[in-house]
């Protein structure tokens, strides 16, 4: 059964009352439970955080589905976001990305065997002078080239 | 006339992140100037200076400011820093560049609107930008800035963070503040407006980064100064975001008014070697595309782009050269407005999801001439039929792509191949 660390939930609890209304917390403590399970959010941390916030859980699951940065499936150590919106298209993400797929035998949402990488197509993060760019977790890589892209994968571990 | 830096003056300046860089540059200065006049008085400054929404409607800030009733409930002021849309980052440069500029016009904006409460909602992914905010709202509240009694006057306010989770909608202001409010960032229907029932139900005023930022400089230099720079109906600096085949791709500030072609020419290096201009969008994947004849007519204003029936926007300006297809281009913004309409209204939600199928089909080489004319058709009805833009900016690429580049969607149906690129799709890319 998931639990949050003793810190995790006196996050969630001060979240609680750091807006004027305690659903804003939801957002947050999403975000919370995803990054202490492994990066992404199960049905148990919604049902924890339900019970811990006092909020249903059908409330809090019309959040956690409505944005794409929470997880609904487990993904790799790196979750690897390659943007393919027009100005990264341009400069050839949709190569890189079919590349990189190609290179560690996967598929989009998929985990790498070695359980290291998920790679996901995502749209514009904002980047667009420094296309190609990716985000690994919460770092962007900008100014890329296929070669640089392959390097920065192969340095995690 | 070429850059005027009047936002972006000191941004070079690593310093200029922290307090004690960014007050050497007199910083607060005018905030301190904004606290000993009657809020009113700024109120009417920023009419008179004919300031627009940075962030992409282009709406006059002043007027926007004064539609908040006087029924004494206490107003919110909400930053929108969810710059979501495609190929735009000026306000991400501006948070980590110059954090502390964005508060100081967000606590001078909140004591011309008399609010004791603001937000800066920022887009999940910007999580370096969020953390700067974080940091200067934390030096701010310890110089005194913010909190009781801010430098003696009385005045009383806070200021917090709220990272969204990966939805261009929340970009939107009342997708925002539902998002804000812990709900799905689905927008309102308005009216009313967010200045009369807006965050909780209460008068809210949603402004763009870089409108709030440009508050500071319209107290510094004055309405007449400030209207030196910019057109008649479109004053000031604004910052834009240029992408795509540029040799210097980058955010510019420069004067609104500025001719187009300068831009990509004098600032941005000119077009890469031996390629010829075939396009360019103007204001994000949402504006109309204009053919090259009009990128070479077109000045950098609301009234001008307008007039060419696309828009300004949030200032992103994508720079597409002879070497692209536009099949291909349409099909990539086609997916994105799919992937990004919030399943509210109808129209939206299934008439996106036909323009991908569509763009997909001819794109695949399994199109027909009569998929040209549905894609038109099914944009055409997809416009002013929904609760909020999202739906027309779906639509608006689409009528523009296809009627000025109707031989190379021909080409595509006829074919099965790129006229551009004289190969499929699944050669591109895989």
């Amino acid at each position: 059964m998931f639990q949050l660390s003793t810190e995790g939930q006196s996050f969630v609890k001060k979240e609680l009352t750091r807006y004027e209304t305690k659903e804003s917390a939801i957002i947050p403590s999403l975000y919370r439970v995803q990054k202490e399970n492994g990066g992404w959010v199960s049905p148990e941390c919604i049902a924890h955080l339900s019970q811990l916030m006092d909020i249903p859980v059908a409330r809090i699951n019309e959040v956690f589905h409505f944005y794409t940065m929470f997880n609904k499936e487990p993904v790799g150590k790196y979750h690897v976001q390659v943007c393919c919106n027009v100005a990264c298209c341009m400069a050839g993400t949709r190569e890189m990305l079919s590349g990189f797929l190609k290179d560690y035998k996967v598929d989009q949402g998929e985990i790498t065997t070695d359980g290291r990488f998920t790679f996901t197509q995502v749209e514009c993060l904002g980047a667009c002078d420094k296309a190609p760019m990716m985000q690994i977790n919460d770092d962007y890589h900008e100014g890329l080239t296929t070669e640089k892209a392959k390097h920065i994968l192969q340095g995690l571990k | 006339m070429a850059e005027s830096k009047i936002l972006t003056e000191f941004y070079s300046d690593d310093n200029f992140r922290g307090i004690k860089g960014y007050m050497e540059k007199k910083g607060y200065e005018m905030l301190k100037k904004a606290l000993k006049m009657q809020p009113a008085e700024i109120v009417g400054l920023v009419k008179e200076s004919g300031l627009r929404g940075r962030g992409g409607a282009g709406f006059p800030t002043g007027m926007k400011w004064s539609f908040l009733p006087n029924n004494g409930e206490p107003r919110y002021l909400l930053c929108n820093a969810d710059e979501g849309e495609p190929c735009t980052f000026k306000d991400r440069m501006m948070m980590e560049r110059a954090p502390h500029q964005l508060i100081e016009g967000m606590i001078i904006s909140a004591f011309a609107v008399q609010s004791k409460k603001s937000y800066i909602y920022i887009r999940g992914e910007y999580v370096f930008a969020t953390k700067v905010i974080e940091a200067a709202i934390e030096e701010a509240y310890k110089a005194g800035f913010l909190g009781k009694n801010i430098l003696g006057s009385g005045f009383d306010h806070d200021m917090d963070v709220y990272a969204g989770a990966g939805a261009y909608i929340c970009g939107e202001e009342t997708g925002m503040i539902s998002s804000l409010e812990g709900l799905k960032g689905q927008p309102k229907l308005k009216p009313p407006f967010p200045a009369v029932k807006g965050y909780l139900g209460k008068p809210t005023i949603v402004n763009n980064v870089e409108t709030l930022a440009s508050v500071i400089y319209i107290l510094r230099d004055g309405v007449a100064e400030y209207r030196k720079m910019g057109t008649q109906k479109s004053p000031g600096t604004k910052l834009f975001s240029v992408s795509g085949d540029v040799v210097k791709p980058g955010n510019y500030e420069v004067p609104l008014g500025y001719k187009l072609i300068d831009l990509i020419e004098k600032e941005c290096g000119g077009l890469k070697p031996g390629r010829k201009l075939k396009a360019v969008i103007p204001g994000g994947t949402s504006a109309p595309v204009l053919n090259a004849d009009e990128a070479t007519r077109a000045t950098l204003d609301y009234e001008c782009l307008a007039g060419m029936n696309s828009m300004l926007g949030s200032g992103s300006i994508v720079i597409i050269d002879d070497s692209r297809c536009m099949v291909d281009m349409i099909d990539v913004i086609t997916h994105f407005y799919h992937h990004e309409s919030c399943g509210q209204c109808t129209p939206c939600r299934e008439g996106t999801g036909w323009l991908h199928k569509l763009t997909r089909a001819i794109i695949s080489g399994q199109g027909t001439e009569k998929d040209i004319d549905t894609l038109c058709k099914v944009a055409d009805n997809m416009k002013g039929r929904t609760i909020c833009a999202l739906s027309d900016a779906a639509a608006l690429p689409v009528l523009s792509f296809v009627p000025k580049f109707r031989e190379e969607f021909e080409y595509y149906v006829r074919e099965g191949i790129s006229k551009v690129k004289g190969i499929s799709y699944a050669q591109m890319h895989h």
